[in-house]
């Protein structure tokens, strides 16, 4: 079974192919086929990879397969090779499942698209990329699915390339990510500067006696490599291109920013554990940035009235919880989350692909509304989904943030501070969420006629994949459950080799030196519920029973309003301070440099052997008596110089 | 007695005299007389050396360029006959085509 | 004051004389004349150092022959006195060429100040071999350790025969065109 690691990425990559190579030659039933059957099967052979892996004993799961030698060169030494083990396992469990429910989903939501056959290339490749990218067993490897990833996302957020808007926003994106993949790869290099290896094993194991623990260059490795995962991630200050990104069709958005792609940053940091809990102050800057983002970008959630915008700062938002966990060493709290998240994450997205399909094409929640009794099955998965969200008790979110939040108040490497940001960030999450469920699905319908005569559901293919998401949403913290409720936590139990593998048990021995009481736990378990209820009836409040107090507290605030649906301006701040230097630069370069300096050069060259041939053409004058003078003028100096001199 | 430099002197002037005539004159054929004087003024300035080291080789050396010059002569002579033909003119400075 | 001087010096001074008037002549057939009178002179002059041999070819070769050759073409082409000779250069001109001139001469003259030579002099009087530049002697030589060049001048008088036949034959219908008509090559051979 372990033979097959690599097929799991490989037949993505054969269904991009096909799709790819042959469009416009191949019918839509076919296209829709391969590319849905190419990930299903990637995610059927993950499950039997799961149980394959769950039948060794716990120190036994760690296995590597190498498909061959990538680059001998000297003392760097890469190969093709896929590990799998415990944290592997999971992502491409998430990974290729999400995917698959997406692929069908799409089936759906683009049916009438002429790009039908390119978009379903593009998310083969992106499924394939993101897999390589968790299956990696050393940096380059993923670093080469890091930026495939990053590709597809810039080819699946222009899509519609026509539209500006849109192709603006891929090489947003793109452009950002680059500036984040700089800092990782150089990470990279001071790791292979000092370790001399990229291969994850052989740099976990070496660590320790390679680096000083809390020294500056392992610090500055760490940050480096962090410096990758917050352009990757969306973190301060390069999450600007997820808004943006909301150009895209909504399944890519529910899949790559929402399930996927965005979560390769905390997956790395994940994986590369060992440096980190060597390094607590550049772990101190990832919780530090990962708490700030989530405060942030929920402000921002606030006031958006765009239903896509809304749910991409909540993206930015819960991606700052799963660093904070990083950031306090739970990094197996950090990874519940991701995949909790993806679960729910995807079902807002998708969900709201059906509003914005239901309402033909509408994205401004003003002009929703009253959706609730048009959207049967649309509305109470999206409810599911905002209860996830929120951290009501039972469902998956809630104990994925929760575990968080109390890791990152009795952690050792935590402060109650962190605590708070996240508590408070909580209540917010709670408000605009269901801010978005009043404004959309109760209330007055606020569409124009025609608009409403089109109202439908979706069809099956579109349902169905938002259904078994919501029963995931529900049922998918079960295996996370914290111990004070009297069970095993399943999936820290699994995932706990990974952590301690290779720089002996980092997490165990600071969780039980720095772990609190139980008392505390449920203490701070119930004030966030509490929270949670209270923004939770304020929103209803607000947007439900008493519209007008909503309106009227908007003009009240209104200079903070602007700021925050203009977030905070930091765009135009950006463009001020770093886009626009950047252009005049180039333009000076063009201008001056370009033409002036280096086409005067070359063409002033030209002009100036043109104009000394023109002079020295004047010496063949065709007059031989003139020729014969200068013979014997130069008899003269020669018999001058030899005599004489 | 009369110094052997005296006669490579007057070898020296007459071939002097057979530059001026090349570089100053316009006819053609008095251009082509002067270089037949400076290989004249050569020729005595070798016969001069030849009687000074006192060997014959000199003399061949004389015998040999007379020949040469005699082959150039008539040539040259034809050349300039061809030339007239199509110019009318033994003026140098018209046959200046090859220019620029 | 001996025989020699005066000889050297008469000649001297008509072979000076001869070449000089040869340049400045407008008729072509005086020049040529003049030319042969300097030739005559400088004949003398080889016989009194000795070259018997050479003196007299000189005489019948480049006098008799070569001269006439010249006069020929000159009869040939029907040159006038007055042919149009054109704007005499300017004096800038003039000045640089004889200036040029003078220095060649004046640089020849300080080389051979340098040479020194034992036989001091010259003459029919004091010869000093029997045979100095006889036929007799410069045969010798000629046709010993120079006879190589000598069969190559053979070959090269050959082709100089052929060269001036070949070149100077006169094509079917050719009509000389004056000056001013001549094919402009320039312009790709239109007028």
């Amino acid at each position: 079974m372990f033979d097959y690691i690599f097929l799991v990425p490989l037949i993505p990559l054969v269904g991009f192919l096909f799709n790819g190579l042959l469009i416009g030659r191949v019918p839509r039933p076919l296209i829709s086929f391969v590319g849905c059957i190419s990930v299903g099967l990637s995610f059927l052979l993950s499950v039997f990879l799961f149980f394959s892996l769950k039948s060794l004993p716990p120190e036994a799961r760690f296995i590597e397969q190498v498909l061959f030698s990538w680059i001998p060169a000297g003392s760097l030494h890469v190969d093709i090779a896929f590990l799998l083990d415990p944290l592997s396992t999971v992502m491409i469990l998430v990974v290729s499942g999400v995917s698959f429910l997406i692929h069908v989903y799409s089936v759906g939501y683009m049916h009438d698209d002429p790009g039908y056959g390119r978009y379903f290339s593009f998310l083969n490749l992106f499924t394939f990329s993101m897999l390589t990218l968790v299956l990696a067993n050393n940096f380059v490897l993923m670093f080469v699915g890091w930026e495939g990833v990053g590709l597809c996302s810039y080819l699946l957020i222009g899509f519609w390339f026509e539209k500006k808007s849109a192709s603006d926003a891929g090489k947003k994106a793109f452009i950002v990510n680059r500036i984040g993949d700089f800092g990782f790869l150089l990470g990279m290099f001071l790791i292979f500067w000092q370790v001399g290896s990229l291969h994850f094993e052989t740099v976990m194991k070496a660590a320790p006696t390679v680096f000083m623990a809390g020294g500056g260059l392992i610090t500055a490795a760490c940050l480096l490599l962090f410096v990758g995962a917050i352009g990757k991630s969306a973190q301060i200050p390069l999450y600007v291109w997820l808004p943006d990104a909301m150009e895209g069709p909504t399944p890519v958005s529910a899949l790559i920013h929402a399930a996927t792609m965005v979560t390769a940053g905390v997956y790395m940091i994940a994986r590369t554990n060992a440096l980190y809990v060597m390094a607590p102050d550049a772990l101190m800057v990832v919780a530090i940035v990962g708490a700030v983002t989530a405060l942030f970008a929920a402000t921002i959630g606030l006031a958006q009235n765009d239903i896509k915008r809304v749910l991409a700062y909540s993206t930015v938002s819960q991606l700052g919880y799963m660093f904070l966990a990083c950031g306090v060493t739970a990094f197996t709290a950090g990874i519940f989350h991701l995949m909790t998240h993806a679960f729910f994450k995807a079902l807002l997205f998708l969900g709201a692909g059906s509003v914005i399909h239901a309402m033909s094409a509408e994205q401004d929640m003003r002009k929703m509304g009253g959706l609730k009794k048009y959207l049967p099955i649309t509305y109470p998965t999206m409810l599911i989904a905002t209860l996830a969200i929120t951290g009501i008790p039972g469902l998956s979110g809630f104990f994925s943030k929760d575990e968080i939040l109390w890791k990152s108040f009795s952690s050792l490497n935590g402060h109650p501070l962190l605590w708070v940001i996240g508590f408070v960030t909580a209540g917010l999450t709670a408000f605009y969420m269901f801010r978005l469920i009043y404004l959309t699905f109760h209330g007055r319908e606020r569409m124009d006629d025609k608009t409403k005569h089109h109202l439908h559901e979706s069809p099956r293919t579109m349902t169905v994949p938002l259904i078994l998401l919501a029963v995931f949403s529900v049922i998918g913290g079960w295996i996370g459950m914290p111990h004070i409720f009297g069970v095993v936590n399943y999936f820290e139990h699994w995932l706990e080799p990974v952590m301690a593998h290779g720089a002996g048990a980092a997490e165990g021995p600071m969780l039980a030196a720095g772990g609190g009481d139980t008392g505390t736990e449920v203490l701070l378990m119930v004030v966030s519920v509490v929270l949670v209820l209270v923004a939770i009836f304020a929103a209803r409040y607000y947007y439900l029973k008493n519209t007008q107090a909503a309106t009227s507290l908007s003009e009240k605030l209104s200079g903070v309003h602007q700021l925050l649906l203009n977030k905070y301006y930091v765009d135009e701040i950006y463009g001020a301070v770093i886009v626009r230097p950047v252009v005049y630069g180039s333009i000076f370069l063009w201008k001056v440099v370009d033409v002036v300096i280096i086409d005067g050069f070359a063409n002033g060259m030209a002009t100036i052997i043109r104009d000394i041939s023109e002079l020295l053409k004047n010496i063949q004058t065709g007059q031989v008596r003139k020729y014969a003078t200068i013979f014997v003028v130069g008899v003269v100096i020669l018999i001058a110089y030899f005599t004489f001199g | 007695m009369i110094p052997i430099s005296a006669y490579l002197i007057l070898a020296a002037v007459l071939f002097g005299i057979g530059t001026v005539g090349v570089l100053t004159s316009r006819n053609v054929i008095v251009i082509f007389m002067a270089i037949e004087l400076m290989l004249n003024a050569a020729n005595l300035a070798l016969i001069a050396f030849s009687r000074g080291l006192n060997v014959l080789d000199g003399h061949v050396f004389v015998f040999l360029v007379l020949t040469v010059a005699a082959a150039e002569a008539a040539v040259g002579l034809a050349l300039i006959v061809l030339i007239f033909r199509n110019r009318e003119s033994i003026n140098i400075d018209r046959f200046s085509i090859m220019k620029w | 004051m001996n025989l020699d001087t005066i000889v050297f010096l008469v000649s001297a001074v008509v072979a000076v004389f001869g070449a000089t008037m040869m340049i400045s002549q407008r008729n072509t057939v005086a020049s040529v004349l003049y030319l042969i009178l300097s030739l005559a002179a400088q004949a003398v002059l080889y016989i009194q150092l000795g070259a018997i041999f050479l003196g007299a070819v000189l005489i019948i070769v480049y006098a008799g022959a070569i001269m006439v050759l010249f006069l020929f073409v000159i009869m040939l082409l029907n040159l006038r006195g007055n042919q149009d000779m054109g704007d005499p250069p300017g004096p800038v001109s003039r000045f640089t060429k004889y200036l040029v001139s003078i220095l060649l001469v004046i640089e020849l003259v300080f080389i051979i100040r340098g040479v020194a030579f034992d036989t001091d002099a010259s003459g029919i009087m004091s010869m000093t071999a029997d045979n100095f530049g006889s036929v007799k002697a410069v045969a010798m030589l000629l046709f010993t350790d120079y006879l190589y060049p000598f069969e190559l001048t053979g070959v090269l008088l050959l082709v100089a025969i052929i060269g001036a036949v070949v070149v100077s034959k006169r094509e079917k219908d050719k009509t000389p065109t004056p000056t001013d008509q001549a094919p402009d090559i320039r312009n790709g051979g239109a007028n």
